[in-house]
């Protein structure tokens, strides 16, 4: 049996505090979902292959899965959670929704996480970025390619561009 | 060929059939409102904020989480348990044991041979033996470590040819014979006349190895067993109403109507979710032996234990055609490596016989399938169901034929197409067929004509081809898993004053929308916002029966229970509206959120004060539909797996770069067209459409359940070769080629507004595409699947040393096992005269004799 050998500390989440305490080797995906009852996190594989329990940690995404907690202490972690500005979605939340580049929804949290770090750094991601920056991140049901439209819409309003979906993307060719 | 309905001599003619248009409810509204825009699914808000609750995001107070101890033989007899140290460890307050439920379970009612443990033997690496809840998850790990198990091994079955050569041991006391689980031959018409009137004849031999939903979620199950002594279960499952059924056969005596299931939208399932499952059954039988909540969450592992996915499937296929190519007679094999289990294999055997009919006119067909128990993890129903595996070879043969004759693959397709409201050899009855215009418009988008066989070289020194496919699957299952005459799925309505529509039903959302569903129709039938309707679905206390998400069955069983449902409460507000405004209800339109006077706009009332009009006249306002699919035409053994109430259809043109020299290949483009009868919602079909070729091209090219023969102190283990996320290669983002999606719209007249399925047909084009755009870049045949790298190559190998440049199983013994399959139930065709029925069946020759 684990000895029990509590950790108490105050993580910082969507800009807020949260203090918890938690054994020294919970990953902070744990942490997340059992100690704060932040279950926007999902997980996949707890083995760091799938991209579901991705988070940002001062920007970065990372696999909230092979994070230790204790390593997140003191850095500003984000979450999906995090992202809608009251109930306004965010642009990339409204437009994933517009398009159905959210199936079962399961992946969509960690996608989300991936492509809002790639649109800080990148306001005008060619689809070939997309690609690469959500490598990382397995979806069983859309085929990708409504998530890459997503985000290429909403980096276009996000730029403050009147932007709709191509016909040819939602009707068909 | 004369291809008429036998169903109308017999006065078995559709009787959900309605010869005007359905969704023609008000003749004044000029378009429809909801119906085909690209609308928001009901639930799409939730999703992308990160709310929706799956099943591993629920807790409760006292909450126990569960393991279970799995088998580490993949054959054995159980000699002994001891759970004492277990037991002892700090923090354990449950366990379970076999000889706690004794009472077998199975999804179908033909195979109950699952235990949710087991109780003395074991039947591959992964089998449930003890199942441990503690206060803590690592506790219950620990203790499942300290439980002894003892086992006397016993011999191990490895695949089809082994379980065809060894009947010992068996792995279970019911089947065919030895470790046949199934065998099955039907003969429709005349097949030496078929062949002898053939100008050309070829036989080929495939394998489709077996590969997994790999859905993102992990199964998680959460039980209560409450102080009134009734149990609710939270489950990742799409068939709650059959794991209610599997829990009150199990947990018997505890009547059903104490069990309540809540399916909680699942993480994607793609048929891995549609099994009643032991991690299921001993949460439950958990929550009642402790008096708290038991939660279980699966890790990737285990989740690749639990699969039912794909079969593995030997083929033989024998094809007799004219000199212009049509299909005189079709003789076809398969040989299905079933797993440890019977799961939903009894259907998965027939339904690798019953579509080949559906695409192409065959006149005269053969089909015998066998399947078989080895010690593997069960497999069951993936995307496309037992089609995927006879759809492959049967494309890839027609392809060969097209070659041998000199025809144009798209045009040998064309020329043979299965006639629209007809009937096939095998009784399938066909509505709306719009295969034809899906070729038509592959072709045409991917400039087949003029690209094909050219072998343009890239500026890497790739060669391009391209391969087209069809195929056709199932909008829902024609009968139900268990036989009763109840509908397959029922809606129920309710209205109140204050404008609210509310949908309940027992349907189930595993992504593919079937909630939004749900809200388009109701929306669309009573003209109000579909975002305004509250529904209601999966929830065995609270919601009528769907029989879940299954089969493609779900847009237009439920669909039309909802259309029923809706069209029911149109009347009723109608008569209080017409009452009220006097104008006749044959003249009010239900849009934009109102009633009015066709013929006087103006007049007319908010939805919410037309349903208060209707309540004050009529009280409270509550309406239910039902759906039972058309009788099926086919009347003997066996047929109750393929009827539908309608067909999909597609066609796909798949181009690939081919490395000459090491046989590398990538997929730059795909062009799919896709016979959706109707897209209900424009977006929503693309996205099912585009998740299908997505998947279809993780099967043709990397995703394999293969198995790994490890010896263990002198036995035989057989391990899932890559149990993880990272080893069972998947399709990533950077993986995904451009695709251009055609959405072909043929109404049919079983669909609500016309729809028919999307979520699994456009999936079975795409290997066999592959396949024979392979072929037409390089010149070499694999007739397996995954069309993996290491196969062309050593097919351009062959080439090269002047050898037969194929990939396969060999066509002699080595290659299909030698069964004996007995004398075949022989049906005559709709074209011969026949009735559906075979005219040696036994037990027609015995009614006939009384």
């Amino acid at each position: 049996m684990i000895e029990s050998n509590k950790e108490l500390a105050t993580f910082q989440v969507n800009g807020e505090p949260h203090e918890v305490a938690f054994a020294p080797h919970k990953t902070l995906l744990e942490v997340l979902r059992e100690e704060m009852v932040l279950t926007g996190t999902k997980h996949g594989c707890e083995l760091g292959e799938c991209g579901t329990c991705t988070v940002q940690v001062d920007g970065t995404p990372v696999l909230s899965c092979l994070v230790l907690a204790v390593d997140a202490v003191g850095k500003e972690v984000r979450t999906v959670e995090g992202l809608a500005c009251g109930s306004d979605l965010a642009p990339l939340q409204d437009c994933m929704a517009d398009l159905g580049g959210a199936q079962c929804g399961y992946c969509t949290p960690g996608i989300l996480m991936a492509a809002d770090a790639l649109l800080k750094d990148n306001n005008r991601p060619t689809r070939d970025e997309i690609k690469e920056a959500l490598a990382g991140n397995l979806c069983r049901c859309t085929g990708y390619l409504k998530i890459f439209e997503a985000i290429e819409l909403a980096a276009a309003r996000m730029r403050g561009e009147d932007a709709e979906p191509t016909r040819e993307s939602i009707y068909g060719a | 060929m004369v291809l008429d309905d036998p169903g109308l001599k017999h006065g078995g003619a559709n009787p959900d059939a309605r010869s005007d248009a359905p969704w023609q409810h008000d003749k004044d509204k000029r378009d429809l409102e909801h119906i085909g825009k690209p609308i928001r699914k009901v639930d799409a808000r939730s999703k992308v904020s990160g709310l929706t609750q799956f099943a591993d995001d629920l807790t409760m107070p006292r909450m126990l989480h569960m393991k279970l101890l799995r088998s580490t033989m993949a054959h054995a007899e159980i000699a002994h348990i001891d759970t004492s140290k277990a037991a002892a460890l700090p923090g354990v307050k449950g366990i379970l044991t076999g000889q706690d439920m004794p009472t077998p379970f199975g999804i179908l009612p033909v195979s109950q041979d699952e235990h949710a443990l087991c109780p003395d033997q074991v039947r591959f690496v992964g089998d449930p033996i003890v199942a441990i809840a503690a206060t803590e998850e690592e506790i219950a790990w620990d203790a499942c470590r300290l439980v002894d198990v003892e086992y006397r091994e016993l011999r191990t079955i490895s695949g089809v040819h082994e379980a065809a050569a060894n009947d010992e041991p068996r792995l279970h006391d019911y089947g065919v014979r030895g470790n046949i689980h199934r065998l099955e031959n039907l003969e429709f018409g005349d097949m030496e006349d078929g062949f002898a009137r053939a100008d050309h004849i070829r036989e080929d031999t495939f394998w489709f190895e077996g590969n997994t939903h790999l859905p993102m979620e992990q199964h998680a199950s959460l039980a209560h067993f409450d102080k009134d002594g009734k149990l609710t279960i939270w489950s990742s499952t799409q068939t709650p109403h059959y794991l209610h059924r599997a829990l009150a056969r199990v947990l018997h005596p505890l009547p059903a109507n104490r069990i309540r299931v809540i399916a909680c939208p699942n993480g994607g399932g793609f048929g891995g979710k549609s099994d009643p499952f032991n991690h299921e059954i001993c949460a439950a039988k958990m929550s009642m032996l402790t008096g708290r909540p038991v939660k279980i969450a699966l890790t990737r592992e285990e989740v690749f234990w639990c699969h039912r996915g794909r079969h593995p499937v030997l083929m033989r296929s024998k094809i007799g055609v004219s000199k212009t190519g049509r299909i005189t007679a079709l003789d076809f094999h398969s040989f299905l490596d079933g797993g440890a289990y019977g799961s939903y294999g009894t259907a998965s055997t027939f339904y690798t016989g019953a579509l080949q009919t559906v695409t192409y006119a065959v006149e005269n067909y053969h089909f015998r399938g066998a399947r078989f128990f080895t010690n593997k993890a069960p497999c069951g129903p993936k995307r496309g169901h037992g089609t995927v595996q006879p759809r492959f070879a049967l494309e890839v043969q027609m392809d060969k034929v097209a070659c041998d004759l000199g025809i144009d693959p798209a045009q040998l397709r064309l020329d043979n197409l299965a006639p629209r409201e007809s009937v096939t050899a095998n009784y399938m009855r066909i509505g709306s067929m719009g295969l034809g215009a899906c070729i038509e418009k592959v072709i045409e988008g991917s400039g087949w004509k003029e690209r094909r066989g050219r072998k343009e070289v890239t500026e890497d020194g790739r060669i391009r081809g391209l391969g087209l496919a069809c195929s056709s699957y199932l909008s829902g299952a024609g009968l139900p898993i268990y036989w009763n005459g109840m509908p397959h799925s029922g809606v129920q309505l309710q209205l109140d004053r204050s404008g609210l529509c509310t949908v309940f039903c027992g349907s189930t959302d595993i992504g593919q929308g079937s909630d939004s569903v749900l809200g388009w129709i109701v929306g669309e039938v009573l003209g109000i916002d579909p975002l305004d309707i509250k529904v209601v679905t999966s929830d065995t206390d609270l919601t009528p029966v769907d029989l879940g998400s299954y089969s493609s069955r779900v847009t237009v069983m439920t669909g039309n229970a909802a259309m029923q449902a809706a069209e029911r409460a149109r009347e009723i507000v109608a008569r209080g509206v017409s009452k009220k405004l006097e104008v006749p209800a044959s003249r009010l339109v239900f849009a934009e959120g109102r009633v009015f006077d066709a013929e006087n706009p103006e007049t007319g009332l908010t939805f919410m004060q037309a349903v208060g009009a209707a309540e004050a006249q009529e009280g409270t306002i509550g309406t239910v539909g039902s759906y039972t699919p058309p009788k099926s035409a086919a009347r003997y053994r066996g047929g109750g797996v393929g009827p539908s109430p309608s067909y999909s259809y597609s066609a796909t043109v798949v181009e690939v770069e081919v490395d000459p020299e090491t046989g590398i290949y990538r997929v730059p483009k795909v062009w799919m067209a896709h016979d959706i009868g109707r897209a209900l919602n424009a977006a929503v079909a693309m996205g099912q459409i585009e998740g299908s070729i997505y998947m279809g091209l993780g099967e043709a090219m990397m995703e394999e359940m293969a198995y790994r023969d490890r010896s263990h102190k002198g036995q035989r283990v057989f391990l899932h070769k890559i149990p993880s996320m990272l080893e069972y290669k998947s399709p990533s983002a950077l993986e995904m080629p451009d695709c251009v999606t055609y959405v072909i719209e043929d109404h049919d007249k079983n669909g609500p507004f016309g729809a028919k399925e999307v979520g699994q047909g456009p999936l079975l084009p795409i290997m066999p595409a592959v396949a024979n755009a392979v072929f037409d870049a390089v010149g070499v045949r694999v007739d397996e699947n995954p069309i993996s790298f290491e196969k062309v190559f050593a097919a351009l190998q062959s080439q090269r040393e002047g050898k037969d440049a194929r990939f396969g199983p060999a066509h002699d013994e080595t290659g299909i096992p030698n069964l004996d399959f007995g004398e075949s139930l022989k049906i005559k065709t709709p074209w011969q005269g026949g009735d559906g029925t075979a005219c040696n069946d036994p037990r027609r020759i015995k009614k006939a004799r009384k």
